[in-house]
């Protein structure tokens, strides 16, 4: 059974048109966003829980359920990352079972590497020799990596304002980047245009009905590493709101194909308040988002105005999920608990997942009992500036006993009569 | 030229006739794909036709007027 006969068409979300499969991404009649359309019973008779369970421990694993030919694939062993139970963490903020999905493991350290993975092979599938995208970070990276891998052309556009840490992080497989002199409006109108004039596949607009479908592989992922069944509640973060709509597609598929039960599990999203049009809209009891102008630590999240923002609102009022927004303290606190609690370095997103499902638990919307997974989506390594003057300071000591015991004793006492804080 | 771009209107803007006037004082064509109006935000997608110039002066009077011009579809390009 081939690849192809695994995924039909591109179907419209508004209209349900349907299109043939091919590098286009909006409806010609109502402009609504196209998805991939599966024959899911052709995947049911050809899929099992053994069958993937002899599969790669990579996201390679749920092929059958990928809008690509594996034959194109760039395999840096992406996915299947490790599913942390997180009893400390779950005691500091008062949950009876938590789980983490650690994300920041991928190959360039953030889960982008599950959608560059499936864009890519699309790409290289669709005979593109170019593949771009517009980024301030963790997408730029992974697209950079997977070129390189494929030997593929590669133009990266980032605003001219990003730290260090990020660009390197691009520069080093080499690609063409391309800084952006303007507002961040300026770079989003620009890759917009040049994606309309040059053959390239940008990622995230003309491949982006494939792109968003590698973030499925974080739902299967999940119920599988659960035993083949979905969790009660995920606490996921959001920017376009893509990654959170496509986990819970991804249990909902799992059941449409035979492998788990009827999930029942509540979806909910985390923002930081500096770019927060998705939780703003939750909390005005309103499907409508209002578009925002970002100001906030969390850069990967900070996407004003989000191409998903409606549908993730739609998903947390079909599941019964929520959404909290926090404020760039408490994303550096909540980086800082992750790390303190489970040994997980997390980046700027990862903060606000854990301080909003903080807030969530805090105020009942999650109760004690209710079984939850996390996502921790990126690297804490990529953000430093974030947390760099937030840790604390290292013992300076003479290298000989007598030095190291009179700081540590100096250490102990200003621990001791500091003041005791929640 | 055909342009399709988002319109957002805040609360104060959603009873104004904004994409009336549109063709009215411009040689463009308009026609609304898509549409949700209610008291706290009103959205519409709106397809515009006409000379690249005169649609591109359209779309800067109703930016004028207040209202948040987007492309239709794809929201931010540029991710995380």
């Amino acid at each position: 059974m081939s690849a192809s006969s695994f995924h039909r068409a591109l179907k419209c979300r508004e209209c349900s048109r349907e299109y043939e499969i091919a590098p286009i991404f909006s409806c010609e009649y109502c402009f609504g966003p196209l998805e991939v359309a599966y024959n899911y019973d052709t995947i049911r008779e050809a899929t099992t829980r053994d069958s993937i369970a002899a599969g790669p421990k990579t996201l390679w694993r749920y092929a059958n359920l990928l809008p690509c030919d594996p034959e194109y694939r760039v395999d840096l062993g992406v996915g299947y990352t490790p599913l942390i139970r997180a009893d400390r963490l779950a005691k500091a903020i008062g949950l009876d079972t938590l789980w983490i999905k650690n994300d920041t493991v991928n190959p360039t350290w953030s889960f982008k590497d599950r959608v560059v993975s499936v864009a890519i092979a699309k790409a290289r599938e669709f005979g593109f020799e170019a593949i771009a995208c517009a980024s301030t970070g963790n997408l730029a990276n992974s697209v950079a990596a997977h070129a390189a891998a494929a030997g593929m052309e590669c133009l990266v556009f980032i605003p001219d304002d990003l730290e260090k840490g990020k660009v390197v992080g691009s520069a080093i497989y080499n690609p063409n980047l391309v800084t952006v002199r303007g507002s961040y409006d300026d770079v989003n109108r620009l890759c917009t245009e040049l994606s309309m004039q040059f053959n390239w596949a940008f990622v995230n607009i003309n491949v982006r009905p494939f792109y968003a479908e590698g973030s499925r592989t974080l739902g299967y992922e999940i119920a599988e590493q659960l035993g083949w069944r979905a969790p009660e509640h995920i606490v996921a973060p959001m920017a376009s709101g893509s990654m959170y709509t496509k986990i819970w597609k991804g249990l909902q598929e799992f059941h449409q194909v035979g492998l788990i039960e009827e999930p029942k599990t509540r979806m909910s999203g985390a923002q930081a308040a500096g770019c927060s049009p998705i939780a703003t809209a939750f909390a005005n009891n309103t499907l409508n988002f209002v578009p925002q102008k970002p100001d906030t630590i969390a850069k990967s999240l900070a996407i004003g105005n989000p191409a998903d923002g409606y549908y993730a609102l739609k998903q947390m009022q079909e599941t019964g999920g929520g959404a909290e927004m926090v404020t760039d303290a408490e994303v550096v606190e909540g980086i800082k608990l992750l790390a303190e609690t489970e040994g997980v370095f997390a980046e700027t997103a990862g903060g606000v997942t854990i301080a909003s499902l903080r807030k969530m638990v805090q105020s009942g919307f999650i109760p004690r009992h209710e079984e939850t997974v996390a996502i921790i989506s990126g690297g804490g390594l990529k953000t430093i500036e974030a947390v760099v003057d937030e840790v604390a300071a290292p013992l300076h000591v003479q290298p000989t006993v007598e030095s190291f015991v009179e700081a540590r004793s100096a250490q102990q006492a200003r621990i001791a009569g500091s003041p005791v804080t929640a | 030229m055909e342009k399709h771009v988002r319109l957002t209107f805040s609360p104060d803007l959603i009873k104004e006739p904004l994409i009336y006037q549109l063709g009215q004082e411009f040689q463009v064509v308009t026609n609304i794909r898509m549409a949700d109006v209610d008291a706290k935000v009103g959205w519409v997608v709106l397809s515009l036709e006409g000379d690249d110039a005169e649609v591109q002066r359209a779309l800067d009077w109703v930016r004028s007027k207040g209202v948040r011009i987007d492309d239709a579809t794809l929201g931010d390009v540029v991710e995380g």
